[in-house]
């Protein structure tokens, strides 16, 4: 079975590679500053130990005061699979960097977010609207969301 | 080929072949007149007879009795109708199973499911290729009245909004016996559609 890697020992590590980049760490999972998600995403994916090779699901969660966008990712080559986290407090213009670079199959699922909960995602080569119209008012997943 | 020993049969296969050859010669021996149509006094009986009905009957007994459904089938009330069609409760019994990919050889919509405002162009497209005269089963809350959806903020609140709708299912979904019940009502009320238009009141005797 795919094994959860611990957040203590990645966040040890990412803590040594990339100072200061750790908001938060969970059982399984790190929160990382989303002006250095980009970096930690690319070692994750590129480093041999790690080898984050195969891209689960990107997802976004309103918690009122601030967004949270979820990544999970999974390695094919060492079976094993991690959860890393960012946190966007803007609620006006929420801005995360996109993924795409790294995983292609990022792409119609930053869509999807930027559609229902307004997320926007920098670098996406295309980011509209998925599931909703063009001319649509509103993003229908925020939490104040009123019809 | 030998049969092996070992291996024990009712017939041995010269007996089966033996059997076979006399099954031949009796058919063959039996078939030496030609059999006659025994429908052949139908043609004189039909020439020397006139059938009157009124147009509206026939148009309406032709309309009724093919139905040929449009395929749309948004959501989950499709595999209701799935079952409906398949052979346990059997829709062809009333002469209503034929599915069309094309709108243009249909003239029965039955609405299947959960509309999205996204979705709602094509169906309405969809409708209007169709050729007149067609009519429209709303199946399922869904299709009625949005169901569980209707608050939504992207589920159309039933499909009469974009299209007229002759009969409606209730359920969610409806059982297949329900939707046949639906079609069949949908059949009464061809029934008694008027092809040929009443004369205008004015042209009536005694209208001024
Ligand atoms: S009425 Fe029920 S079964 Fe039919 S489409 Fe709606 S939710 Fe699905």
């Amino acid at each position: 079975m795919t094994v959860a890697l611990s957040g203590k020992d990645i966040a040890g590590q990412l803590e040594e590679k990339f100072p200061g980049s750790i908001e938060e760490t969970g059982q399984e999972c790190v929160v990382v500053k989303s002006d250095s998600l980009l970096a930690v995403a690319e070692y994750l994916k590129n480093t041999g130990s790690l080898a984050f090779d195969y891209f689960n699901y990107v997802t976004a969660v309103d918690y009122y005061s601030y967004f949270e966008v979820v990544y999970q990712l999974a390695s094919i080559k060492h079976n094993h699979s991690f959860v890393i986290k960012t946190r966007c407090y803007d609620r006006e213009n929420p801005t995360v960097p996109s993924v795409i670079g790294l995983w292609q199959g990022a792409n119609f699922q930053e869509r999807e977010i930027y559609d229902l909960m307004g997320i926007k995602f920098e670098g996406h080569p295309n980011l509209k609207r998925l599931f909703l119209w063009e001319g649509f008012q509103g993003h229908p997943l925020r939490k104040d969301y009123l019809q | 080929m030998e049969v092996s020993s070992d291996r024990e049969y009712i017939y041995t296969s010269s007996e089966l072949d033996k059997q076979e050859g006399q099954l031949i010669e009796e058919v063959k021996a039996g078939a030496r007149e030609t059999i006659p149509d025994p429908d052949a006094w139908l043609d004189e009986e039909v020439k020397r007879n006139i059938m009157l009905s009124s147009v509206d009957a026939v148009l309406n007994w032709a309309r009724r009795s093919s139905l040929w459904t449009v395929i749309c089938f948004p959501a989950c009330c499709a595999f209701e109708f799935i079952a409906a069609e398949g052979p346990r409760f059997d829709m062809s019994r009333f002469g209503m199973e034929i599915l069309r990919a094309s709108p243009r050889r249909a003239d029965l919509m039955i609405t299947a499911g959960t509309l999205t405002w996204k979705m709602a162009p094509v169906v309405r497209r969809i409708y209007n290729q169709m050729p007149e005269p067609k009519w429209v089963i709303a199946m399922g809350a869904c299709a009625i009245s949005g169901g569980i959806f209707r608050s939504s903020y992207n589920v159309v609140p039933g499909y009469n909004k974009i299209i007229p709708v002759d009969v409606y299912v209730p359920g969610c979904p409806p059982r297949p016996e329900a939707l046949i019940y639906g079609v069949q009502t949908l059949q009464k009320k061809i029934a008694k559609e008027h092809q040929i238009l009443d004369l205008p009141q004015k042209l009536l005797k005694g209208n001024k």
